[in-house]
């Protein structure tokens, strides 16, 4: 019993005996953390990013039962909150539209960046809503510290097909942004190109500006 | 939809009689004023047959592979699909083989014996399940990679878009197609044959009407997305930059070249 109780007076003793070695250590381990990797933004590296953003997404998708059913603006909501802050959609419109885009003025340019900007996300909103018992497998992935350009490949199994969707990023200062899609072997902006030519040869930048207004109201009604 | 029993010589010429008249009334035109495309100098003719084709998928095709969903249910459906994706596999070897690269045929061979085997038949994808990739190779890709070029875009009626080099190389593979040359019951053949075309749309059902919403010209989305797409196949994935006759605006030229592929 003496020798207990012995023990159990010496316990706290030691403890406040060591109280500021353990501070100490705490305040370094905190310090650590925030140098180390860890803590580091999701964008800062751009195979991290991708896979960042579609774990988180897919796993909203499945967890959620609306969105299963099919409701779009649950999506875009969705899409708006979690991929839009990594993305560069005035680059992505920039290159749809070629040799067009020093053409139209500042004004217009955002106009129609922003016009299809919701086109996309509209689109992907939707193939995001049939989204069930996919899943995503990431390629290995290399890139030379100084790239400023990278393609973050990935396959999607889906009744029994592998669908290639690939990511095209760039770095901006120290962040990566996404601009690029690429969906079963064609990029979303080379396939974009033509059509934006098109639109603009036939009824000019204002019409094309028009043509994607018209579109976004139909398609927000048609839900 | 690369799949049509050569036994439906009849059908075909209803259909091709079809395709020659929607040419005459010539309800699709090229809008003033638009930029031709160097792929595709037909395609004042590529138009009307797209847009057969599209009539063709919404009162016939389209119909079809929504009852079949209804119908069948899922777990059978994937069944169906395994057992042809496992078939196709036996020509991905081959054709692996003819491009030269015998340790992807290797590959592919596996996933042929795994998913017979262990899969019963192909009914089950095991070998996707143990991490073999699926690849998916034809004769169009094999001419592309023995360096023939794809000549000008085609859009066949029925079979939707190719190119020349593809068309001869889906007429190659509808020549050794065993579902097709070796099963001598035609209503057998011909049901297989069904099932396969069903099963090929259903698998773009939800994707192809996204498109519609998507697409400014669906016309042009689909020719160009194609003619991208066939490029990245023949690469494997990993096609080198543009080519010096695709047609980008000479100011993009600088910045293309500064992209990865």
């Amino acid at each position: 019993m003496k020798h207990t109780s012995a023990k159990l007076m010496t316990m706290p003793k030691l403890l406040l005996k060591l109280r500021y070695w353990i501070l100490a250590m705490m305040l370094m381990a905190t310090l650590l953390v925030t140098k180390s990797p860890l803590a580091q933004s999701i964008d800062s590296t751009p195979d991290g990013l991708v896979k960042t953003l579609v774990s988180d997404v897919m796993n909203s998708i499945k967890s959620d039962k609306d969105i299963q059913a099919g409701n779009v603006n649950k999506v875009m909501a969705l899409v708006e909150a979690k991929i839009v802050p990594y993305t560069n959609f005035q680059k992505t419109t920039q290159l749809a539209m070629g040799k067009n885009w020093s053409r139209a003025t500042s004004e217009q340019q955002k106009q129609i960046t922003a016009e299809f900007k919701i086109l996309l996300m509209r689109t992907y909103a939707g193939a995001l809503t049939q989204v069930k018992d996919q899943t995503v497998t990431y390629k290995p992935f290399r890139m030379d510290p100084a790239d400023t350009e990278v393609v973050v490949k990935t396959q999607v199994m889906n009744k029994g097909d592998a669908i290639q969707i690939d990511y095209r990023l760039e770095k901006i200062g120290e962040t990566w942004r996404l601009y690029d899609l690429n969906v079963l072997g064609a990029w979303l902006i080379e396939a974009y190109r033509g059509q934006f030519n098109n639109q603009i040869s036939a009824n000019g930048i204002d019409g094309l500006l028009k043509f994607l207004q018209d579109r976004n109201a139909a398609l927000a009604k048609a839900k | 939809m690369k799949t049509l029993p050569s036994c439906w010589k009849k059908y075909f010429q209803i259909l091709l009689l079809g395709v020659m008249t929607t040419f005459f009334v010539g309800c699709a035109s090229i809008l003033e004023g638009q930029p031709r495309s160097k792929k595709d100098p037909w395609e004042l003719v590529n138009r009307n047959v797209f847009s057969f084709n599209e009539s063709l998928d919404k009162y016939l095709v389209k119909p079809l592979t929504q009852a079949y969903e209804f119908i069948v249910p899922e777990f059978v459906r994937n069944r169906f699909s395994n057992v042809f994706a496992n078939i196709g596999d036996v020509y991905t070897v081959i054709h692996q083989l003819l491009q030269g690269k015998p340790k992807t045929a290797l590959d592919d061979l596996t996933r042929v014996i795994m998913n017979t085997t262990m899969g019963i038949g192909g009914i089950f994808d095991v070998a996707t399940d143990a991490g073999l990739e699926k690849h998916n190779e034809d004769f169009g890709q094999t001419f592309g990679v023995w360096g023939i070029k794809d000549g000008p875009y085609m859009v066949l009626p029925l079979l939707g878009p190719s190119n020349v080099r593809d068309s001869v190389g889906w007429f190659a593979d509808l020549q050794t197609d065993i579902l097709i040359n070796y099963i001598n019951d035609i209503p057998l053949r011909n049901t297989i044959t069904g099932v396969r075309v069903i099963d090929q749309r259903s698998k773009y059902l939800n994707a192809s009407n996204l498109l519609e919403e998507a697409a400014f010209d669906k016309y042009i989305f689909v020719r160009d997305a194609y003619i991208q797409r066939r490029r990245n196949r023949i690469y494997d994935g990993n096609p080198p930059l543009i080519d010096e006759d695709d047609d980008i605006p000479e100011e993009m030229l600088e910045k293309e070249e500064n992209r990865i592929r």
